[in-house]
């Protein structure tokens, strides 16, 4: 069992065995539709959601995604802030929106003081070239955001599932 | 999309044809590791962060379920996979004997499935050969790849070789025509890359989940518009044992993760 | 039959920021797409990921569709005293899956 991995490499490795079943959907042959698509609008109706009327200053906030996407179905993000994590003065959440998705919402992460540094890393779909929009809110009340352009760019030669 | 990418590529192979196929040397043959950006890259390096490491660890389970009318498992002929399997998946497609024909790491699984453990095969993509072939395959990570050594396989290499060059489909292309004469070049977005299977499964962006050789054969097959062989067909396999053969040497990088 | 892979260091001093990553096996099916007679697949995605630790929320994420398959999370936390870190996926059709890993700080 630890062959799979660097023993120097401290890591635990769990298998999960559960009673539900996933095995059926890999069956389908499936196509890839655009129909249903977020627009800027509901972009400014999600984040309106979530601040409220409160303003939302830009900085703080970093959003690392490679600016040239390989392929959409899989892009590493990570965020953070640059802000202290002490009891009483840190970033509560995270908020990831998206413009041109099915719908904007990404992601929320929620965070606690024991967290010592405010950074989540994972990994989003793009359906397109599009801005990503994060949104940090601290103890404060305040917001603060950052948003990056990501070009997308087409698979050459894609196929239908097996 | 598909008709973007037929258009893209007669448009780069356009000026290209009808240039003689040149094999890549020795030297100049890289990896599709070599390839990917440095956040796919990262995403194959980290034990942790490779998806494909899933399908590992189904795989170290199914290596220990016994199965089939014999009530055996893979463990209990093979012990410890880490002992027992190391370097194999770099050997294979290998000879077999019984068959006088060249089989790939999925049906030498099958094969064991069928004579040892007196159990059905797994279907071609089934979650549980793709698992049990990504453990394998990657208790060779790092070692050379030697497919296509033992001499009684030299007619088969020699006609995968055959169907490597063979123009093919609607867009009447042969894998020779991208792969050794225009890997460094880009098809709309991708890479072309040189076609060195080195790290199959993989787990592929594109797919969101493991794939075979054999599926990325296929939807390659059906990007230039031919019939695309089946699964397991004599030729399937002949091509994956000369394009195995072709990156002779190379480190296989199992389980891999690609765009 | 979903695998987990859950990385966190095995001892850590304390005080120190430690990086957590996991990953969980899901199609992550998004609901937006068809098969090829035109019937919607349904959604089937993680809605939410916690992580506990001796029994106390410390990281928490609602995912959305635009979450690729086998979802990758990793995050940070300060190792303050030995203990069992919890972790805990629950998604659509009743998905439930839960891991745990122990940490001693020094």
């Amino acid at each position: 069992m630890e062959s799979m991995f660097d023993p120097s490499h401290i890591s635990r490795r769990l298998l999960l065995q559960l009673a539900g079943t996933l095995a059926a959907a890999s069956a389908l042959p499936l196509v890839t539709v655009r129909t249903a698509r977020a627009t800027p609008a509901m972009l400014a109706s999600a984040i309106r959601n979530l601040v409220g009327e409160a303003h939302v200053q830009v900085g703080k906030v970093r959003l690392d995604i490679p600016p040239l996407v390989e392929n959409g179905n899989t892009v590493p993000m990570t965020v953070s802030v640059d802000h202290p994590m002490t009891a009483d003065n840190c970033v509560k959440s995270i908020h990831i929106f998206n413009e041109k998705n099915p719908q904007p919402n990404i992601a929320n992460f929620y965070l606690t003081p024991s967290a010592g540094r405010a950074q989540v890393t994972t990994r989003i779909r793009l359906a397109d070239t599009q801005k990503v929009v994060a949104i940090a809110k601290l103890s404060d009340g305040s917001f603060w955001s950052v948003s990056v352009d990501v070009i997308v760019t087409l698979a050459a030669c894609t196929e239908e599932l097996p | 999309m598909m008709r973007r990418a037929a258009i893209a590529i007669l448009a780069l192979l356009g000026a290209a044809l009808p240039g003689l196929a040149g094999e890549i040397g020795e030297s100049a043959r890289r990896s599709g590791y070599e390839f990917m950006s440095a956040d796919t890259k990262a995403m194959q390096d980290d034990n942790t962060a490779n998806p494909a490491m899933l399908s590992v660890l189904d795989g170290e389970t199914l290596w220990r379920t016994k199965a089939g009318a014999a009530g055996k498992s893979c463990s209990d002929c093979h012990g410890a996979v880490d002992v027992s399997m190391k370097g194999v998946a770099a050997r294979y497609p290998a000879f077999n004997a019984a068959s006088g024909a060249p089989v790939d790491l999925g049906q030498r699984v099958n094969l064991c499935r069928r004579q040892h453990q007196e159990a059905e095969p797994f279907a071609p993509e089934s979650r549980e050969l793709l698992a049990l072939t990504a453990l394998i395959a990657r208790q060779s990570r790092g070692m050379p790849i030697t497919a296509g050594d033992d001499p009684r396989l030299a007619p088969s290499v020699a006609h995968g070789r055959a169907l490597f060059m063979q123009r093919q489909g609607q867009l009447n292309l042969a894998c020779t025509n991208c792969h050794d004469d225009n890997w460094d070049k880009h098809l709309a977005g991708s890479a072309i890359t040189q076609a060195q299977p080195t790290g199959y499964p993989i787990y592929r962006l594109e797919w969101q989940g493991m794939g075979s050789l054999q599926r990325r054969l296929r939807g390659c097959m059906t990007g230039v518009r031919a019939q695309a062989y089946d699964f397991d067909a004599p030729d399937m396999i002949a091509l994956e044992l000369y394009l195995t053969s072709r990156a002779h040497g190379m480190a296989v990088e199992a389980p891999a993760v690609r765009p | 039959m979903p695998a987990a892979l859950v990385n966190v260091p095995a001892k850590a001093k304390r005080g120190a920021v430690i990086e957590i990553k996991t990953l969980m096996s899901h199609v992550m099916e998004p609901g937006y797409r068809h098969t090829a007679a035109g019937e919607v697949v349904p959604r089937d995605i993680i809605t939410s990921f916690t992580c506990r630790f001796n029994g106390a929320e410390i990281f928490r994420a609602d995912l959305f569709p635009a979450i690729a398959a086998n979802p990758f999370l990793s995050f940070f936390t300060t190792a303050s005293e030995s203990g069992r870190f919890e972790f805990e996926w629950i998604g659509d059709n009743g998905f439930v899956a839960t891991a745990s890993a122990a940490i001693i700080v020094e």
